[in-house]
């Protein structure tokens, strides 16, 4: 079992009144009300969290990148993956991840996630994303193109990586003379690829089918069990028996030394008006061209107001609401411990991604959440998965991709 | 069709150009008209097209990828569209014709008039994009919902529901939808002009009428000022009470513009 700390990363100072003015806490709201005295000292409290998160047993810390969102503070993931890189000893740094589709050069990234695996000694985990329908409007890149682009933008990274240069890169989307990077990865045929998601049938194809583990994003147990029958079904197509290594799963989880605190300190999860991507409107959300066509029909019903927006419904939940649903697991050790054994038992992950702290916590509950999982949760949960045999991809020392996978090994099933 | 008055039925017609099936509407009896539509694309045979039929044979295609045309993969730019156009009526065998350009198509007919000025004997932009706006900016549709959007672009939300109902079926939303994604597909960076046109469209000396919605929110009125000061045989009217959307607004006003323009 692979265990993350993961934090979105929140900066709550801006008056909280203004989202409710507006109706919207991302794209648009206004950066007048960013206030950079606070932020500065946020990033100060979360590099402490992080290390604090590593000294407790944490496997992994995982990063993400979003723009123009209060929600998150991380406008470029592999900024902070290279603070960690520094700032931390073994823990392993988990990028969900790079958004390739916005980035107009992809051997740049390359370079990049090259860097902070040889700065890190070889801890980097590259998780690539879509980016959300919001980041293709932020930052001007043609939602119509992003899964040409994601795709595209995988494969230059992949070559990049494992076949010597200096060669020409002539693409659909991407052109490069000479691709011919003299900082490589330490990590060898390249660091492992993890792919994050929510409900694209498409990502979890494309993962499945190169055998990278699909790390579902705080989704229902039913919806979560529906990801897995699909990744599964691809993954014996291609040719391998899918483990828990293949699937990961983030969460969120408070734990304090009382209920009654936890339950305190949760409340923050719902900050955003329930919402943690922020409350857009649906087409900023989902700009035409970046869902799914079978999808249209629902979407352009929620984006004209004839169909509730799936994406905005916090504000009619409640954090017990959550809570019953048993994929958000608030409350003191032993509580936690029971919830995620469920978890454990429900979806049999083999990464687990433990989202603890939101909103407006304090440092210091934030610390004390992250102490008593070190101290108590992560050992049961530990012991617990071994019984499962929830290996992770490390414990197995897993192919880090099907084209890495010995053909010989591959056996093709209902194709 | 969204249209709600009774209008005389046009013929329908799918022909192929460049391996692509595309799909048109014809009437009337006469010279040439081309209609070239928004970037919401043709909602059906609407009265300014009928007005105008009384004195051209007028033909408004979809686009390639908008209303029944085939998506070209392809495409990346509003020139390759104006490209494609042209040679689909090469094609077609209409070797001259009145090239009418509304709001995004407006770009589109500039587009292919630069290109063959001898198959454009008059050009009418009404509303066009494609050239960067010196006041204003031409309004982002990617930032409001589609029916949003759409009423934007009339003065009088009575003209939005004389056209589209009082509630445009889920079938208009995704429609508008599909032909949201087309205009991303070539028109997304920089949205709805061309940085190159204005360097070519001096060397125009077809006879130009640009028109105007006195209250256009969409694309700001200083774009046909543009138009106007870079192409040396033009003129710009402006209609009162019209929108982005003048042909469905004010039909009869913009017909008779046209027609005394193009149709003596």
């Amino acid at each position: 079992m692979f265990i993350a700390y993961f934090t979105e990363q929140p900066d709550a100072s801006f008056p909280q009144e203004i989202g409710d003015e507006l109706g919207y806490t991302a794209l648009l709201l206004p950066n007048k009300y960013f206030n950079a005295e606070a932020v500065s000292e946020l990033y100060q409290l979360r590099l402490r969290e992080y290390q604090r998160a590593e000294e407790v047993g944490f496997d992994g810390i995982m990063l993400n990148e979003h723009h123009n969102a209060p929600f998150c503070l991380q406008s470029k993931c592999n900024i902070f993956a290279a603070v960690l890189a520094a700032a931390t000893d073994h823990v392993r740094i988990e990028l969900l991840g790079n958004p390739l589709p916005i980035s107009d050069n992809p051997v740049r990234l390359a370079e990049e996630i090259g860097m902070l695996d040889l700065i890190s000694k070889g801890r980097i985990i590259s998780g690539f994303v879509r980016g959300g329908g919001t980041e293709q409007i932020s930052t001007n890149a043609n939602p119509a193109y992003n899964r040409e682009r994601f795709v595209e933008s995988h494969d230059l990274i992949v070559k990049t990586w494992t076949e010597p240069g200096p060669w020409r890169w002539e693409g659909n989307h991407f052109q490069l003379r000479v691709v011919n990077p003299w900082v490589q990865p330490l990590q060898k045929p390249h660091p492992r690829i993890w792919m994050p998601g929510v409900a694209s049938k498409e990502t979890v194809i494309f993962a499945a089918e190169h055998r990278y583990p699909f790390v579902a994003l705080s989704t229902t147990f039913e919806t979560t069990k529906k990801i897995w029958a699909l990744y599964d079904q691809t993954a014996r197509a291609a040719g391998y028996e899918p483990g828990p290594e293949t699937k990961g799963y983030e969460l969120r989880v408070h734990v304090q030394d009382t209920e009654e605190k936890a339950i305190a300190a949760a409340q923050h999860y719902m900050w955003m008006q329930g919402e943690f991507t922020g409350v857009t409107h649906p087409v900023w959300h989902n700009p035409s061209g970046y869902g799914s066509p079978t999808w249209r029909r629902q979407f352009v019903e929620m984006a004209n107001g004839r169909r509730q927006n799936v994406a905005n419904v916090g504000k009619d939940v409640t954090i017990q609401d959550l809570m019953s649903a048993g994929n958000v697991i608030v409350g003191t050790p032993d509580q936690v411990i029971e919830g995620l054994k469920r978890v454990l038992d429900e979806l049999r992950p083999g990464i687990l991604n433990i989202w603890c702290n939101d909103g407006r916590v304090s440092h210091e509950t934030g610390m004390r959440c992250i102490e008593l999982m070190g101290q108590e949760v992560l050992p049961a949960i530990r012991q617990y998965a071994d019984e499962l045999g929830l290996n992770s991809p490390f414990d197995i020392d897993a192919p880090v991709s099907l084209a890495t996978t010995p053909q010989a090994e591959l056996q093709p099933v209902g194709a | 069709m969204a249209v709600t008055e009774a209008l005389p039925e046009a013929s329908e017609q799918f022909v192929e150009v460049v391996g692509e099936k595309i799909h048109w509407l014809q009437s009337g009896s006469g010279d040439s008209l081309i209609v070239l539509h928004h970037e919401i694309g043709n909602p059906g045979w609407l009265p300014f097209y009928e007005q105008l039929a009384q004195r051209f044979t007028v033909t408004v295609p979809d686009f390639p990828g908008w209303g029944q045309s085939e998506r070209p993969l392809w495409m990346r730019s509003v020139r390759d569209l104006a490209v494609e156009l042209n040679l689909l009526f090469d094609q077609a065998g209409i070797e001259e014709s009145v090239l009418v350009g509304l709001g995004f198509g407006g770009w589109v007919a500039a587009e292919m008039a630069t290109m063959n000025q001898s198959r454009c004997k008059r050009l009418v932009l009404v509303g066009a994009t494609g050239l960067q706006p010196p006041e204003g900016e031409i309004l982002d549709q990617f930032l409001y919902a589609h029916m949003d959007y759409v009423k934007m672009g009339f003065h009088d939300s009575d003209s939005f529901r004389r056209v589209y109902g009082e509630e445009p079926a889920t079938e208009q939303l995704m429609d508008w939808d599909v032909h949201r994604e087309m205009t991303a597909r070539i028109a997304w960076k920089p949205y709805l002009f061309s940085q190159t046109l204005p360097y070519l469209l001096p060397g125009l000396t077809t006879p130009t009428l640009i028109v105007w919605g006195a209250a256009d929110r969409i694309v700001p009125r200083s774009c046909g000022e543009r138009y106007r000061d870079a192409l040396p045989n033009s003129r710009l009217e402006v209609i009162e009470g019209a929108g982005h959307f003048v042909e469905m607004e004010k039909p009869a006003e913009l017909s008779r513009l046209v027609l005394d323009f193009a149709g003596a």
